[in-house]
């Protein structure tokens, strides 16, 4: 026997308690799991490796086009190595539910610029060379059990045919997955041209320019130089980075890191008051085994440390099944939407917080009872006075 | 000498009233001795029980044990001194209850340097001493009284110390289980050479000691208290 003995018996004397102290830790690290992946996905959507990567859009919105002939006209700029286009096309598969990220793109510029999209080069060949050819994104297909070769009505809640039908027939070239951040293949692209011969509105429109640079050194000046281009003409620009773009687009839908401060916080007090007060109570009711504990000839000292200790394992035997519940949790989510989300996964960093969380719930929890019970006088705890 | 108490006084300051338990008592305990303390309730047996168990600080006066000074030590030192030299036993046996027979009595060799496997003979030889080796895995639950404080005899004596300190051992206990607990007790004193201080109301129980002391508001009414 040994002090690990006493801690564990001590933290399961009472199975009940224990048991619901450890799902209300368990449900606060869930959440936090769940909602911190969320934000640090969120946070990074683009995680670009190319700090040269640049994105110009119409400076309203990155609801409004901009003209194709934009896209040459930035493709010349000074400093522009590689640009590429992409109109957001707003797909479903069958019913509006089964909403699939999707672009309209010139695919050999597009490959050019987004050199992560991993593809066979059979596949590549194939879908550069099929003007109704689709790329799909490996989380797409495993969702859908496409196969390359296949045939597949994709719908638009925006665009329609000049025919009006809603729906186009792609055939699958390629299935691709993304070489920098695994997981972030929730998306699929074809080519602009089929898109634009065949669409009833918006015909010679485009969504977004991206483009690299030489350096990301030379990146504000490109970007103003390109805005100035385009000042005062019916569509003017905003030129960012594609990182920045990403984020601003986060922006838009609320205050994301706000919110998951807010809910995770809230959690966190509560579970902090809920498993601070059990452990004063349970500490509370032990006053006289603690006094034999002393009586015997346990130091303070090693009694706090065994209460602190029994707080930290409280801490991390429900915290970690939590955070450990949140990964096939947000697998499944990612399952469910075809990595929609893209990077929506506990990342190192979200444990190694979530880890530190624990130690500091047990330790605020832990404090004031291992305090009291280092000090309590031996006499005092067996009510002998 | 194993114990001496030289002009020691106990007072309790309450609500800005001053309290004397004792004042200037003295007192011999020689090795080997078997001791019993009774008087009425409040006389200060209790509060001298636990001076000479080192968990309470006199107010003055010296206390010796074995030759050496302890009213000046420190709680960490007092802590270490009681795990080597004194096994306690209580009314209410205070046994963990959520560990088992084998567990409770293990409890003071977890302050010593013993390996795992001396433990674990050592736990045996003092469960076999009460003949209690047939309930080594069983919890405090699921032992009657007296097995329960036998189980306490066993974790007082498991370490070996000179001292015993028993406060009314068989004072939740029947007379046929009480008289077997004391028994055991006068084994170990006349056998084993532990000394005892047992404070008890019993008379009976007085009985099984060498001598008995009386102690009335903090006096000694027997001459013999002194060597």
């Amino acid at each position: 026997m040994n002090d690990f003995t006493i801690i564990w018996k001590n933290l399961f004397r009472k199975k009940l308690r224990t048991t619901l102290m450890l799902i209300a830790i368990f449900v606060a690290f869930f959440l936090y799991g769940m909602l911190a992946s969320v934000g640090q996905a969120f946070d990074s959507p683009g995680s670009s490796d190319d700090k040269n990567r640049m994105v110009t859009l119409n400076k309203i919105n990155f609801t409004q086009f901009l003209p194709i002939s934009y896209y040459d006209r930035v493709a010349r700029v000074k400093g522009v190595t590689q640009a590429s286009h992409s109109n957001w096309f707003g797909a479903f598969f069958q019913d509006n539910k089964n909403v699939i990220v999707s672009f309209a793109v010139d695919p050999p510029t597009y490959l050019a610029i987004y050199k992560e999209f991993d593809m066979p080069d059979a596949e590549r060949k194939a879908f550069l060379g099929d003007r109704t050819g689709l790329a799909v994104g490996r989380a797409v297909a495993d969702k859908y059990g496409w196969k390359v070769g296949q045939t597949v009505p994709i719908s638009s809640n925006i665009f329609s045919q000049k025919n009006g039908s809603h729906s186009w027939d792609f055939k699958i070239d390629a299935i691709f997955d993304n070489s920098k951040v695994k997981g972030r293949d929730g998306l699929m692209i074809f080519h602009y041209d089929y898109y634009n011969e065949t669409v009833s509105f918006g015909r010679d429109n485009i969504g977004l320019i991206v483009f690299s640079t030489e350096t990301p050194a030379i990146n504000d000046a490109v970007a103003k130089n390109i805005d100035a281009m385009f000042a005062n003409s019916p569509y003017e620009t905003s030129t960012d980075t594609a990182e920045a773009f990403s984020k601003s687009f986060i922006a838009q839908l609320g205050n994301i890191k706000l919110i998951i401060s807010l809910v995770v916080g809230a959690a966190f007090v509560t579970i902090l008051l809920i498993v601070g007060n059990t452990m004063v109570m349970a500490i509370r009711e032990r006053t006289r085994e603690i006094g034999v504990f002393k009586t015997l000839g346990f130091s303070g000292q090693r009694i706090f440390t065994q209460i602190v200790a029994e707080a930290l394992l409280l801490s991390l035997l429900g915290g970690l099944l939590g955070l450990s519940c949140a990964v096939p949790a947000l697998l499944l989510i990612n399952k469910i939407s075809a990595g929609a989300i893209s990077g929506l996964t506990v990342q190192p960093i979200v444990f190694v917080k979530g880890l530190g969380w624990m130690v500091f719930l047990g330790l605020v929890t832990a404090a004031l009872p291992a305090w009291s019970a280092m000090r309590l006088n031996i006499v005092t705890a067996l009510g002998r006075k | 000498m194993l114990y001496q108490l030289r002009n020691v006084s106990k007072r309790f300051t309450k609500a800005k009233e001053t309290l004397t338990i004792f004042d200037n008592l003295n007192m011999d305990i020689p090795e080997g001795d078997f001791v019993a303390m009774m008087g009425p309730s409040g006389s200060g047996k209790t509060t001298l029980l636990n001076i000479l168990g080192g968990i309470d600080k006199v107010t003055s006066g010296e206390v010796s044990f074995a030759g050496n000074r302890i009213d000046g030590y420190s709680e960490g030192q007092l802590s270490e001194w009681r795990a080597a030299n004194v096994g306690f036993i209580f009314q209410f046996y205070n046994l963990m209850p959520m560990l088992s027979a084998a567990q409770n009595v293990e409890l003071p060799l977890m302050l010593t340097n013993l390996s795992g496997a001396k433990r674990k003979e050592n736990v045996a030889t003092a469960l076999n001493i009460v003949n209690l080796s047939d309930r080594a895995k069983h919890y405090p639950r699921e032992m009657s009284g007296g097995q329960q404080q036998r189980v306490a005899i066993a974790r007082a004596m498991v370490s070996d110390p000179q001292l015993l300190l028993c406060d009314e051992p068989t004072g939740d206990l029947d007379r046929t289980t009480a008289d077997e607990i004391l028994t055991t007790l006068q084994v170990l004193n006349r056998e084993l050479g532990k000394t005892i201080v047992m404070v008890t109301h019993d008379p009976e129980a007085a009985r099984y000691a060498k001598r008995t002391l009386h102690l009335n508001k903090g006096v000694f009414e027997d001459k013999m208290v002194m060597a």
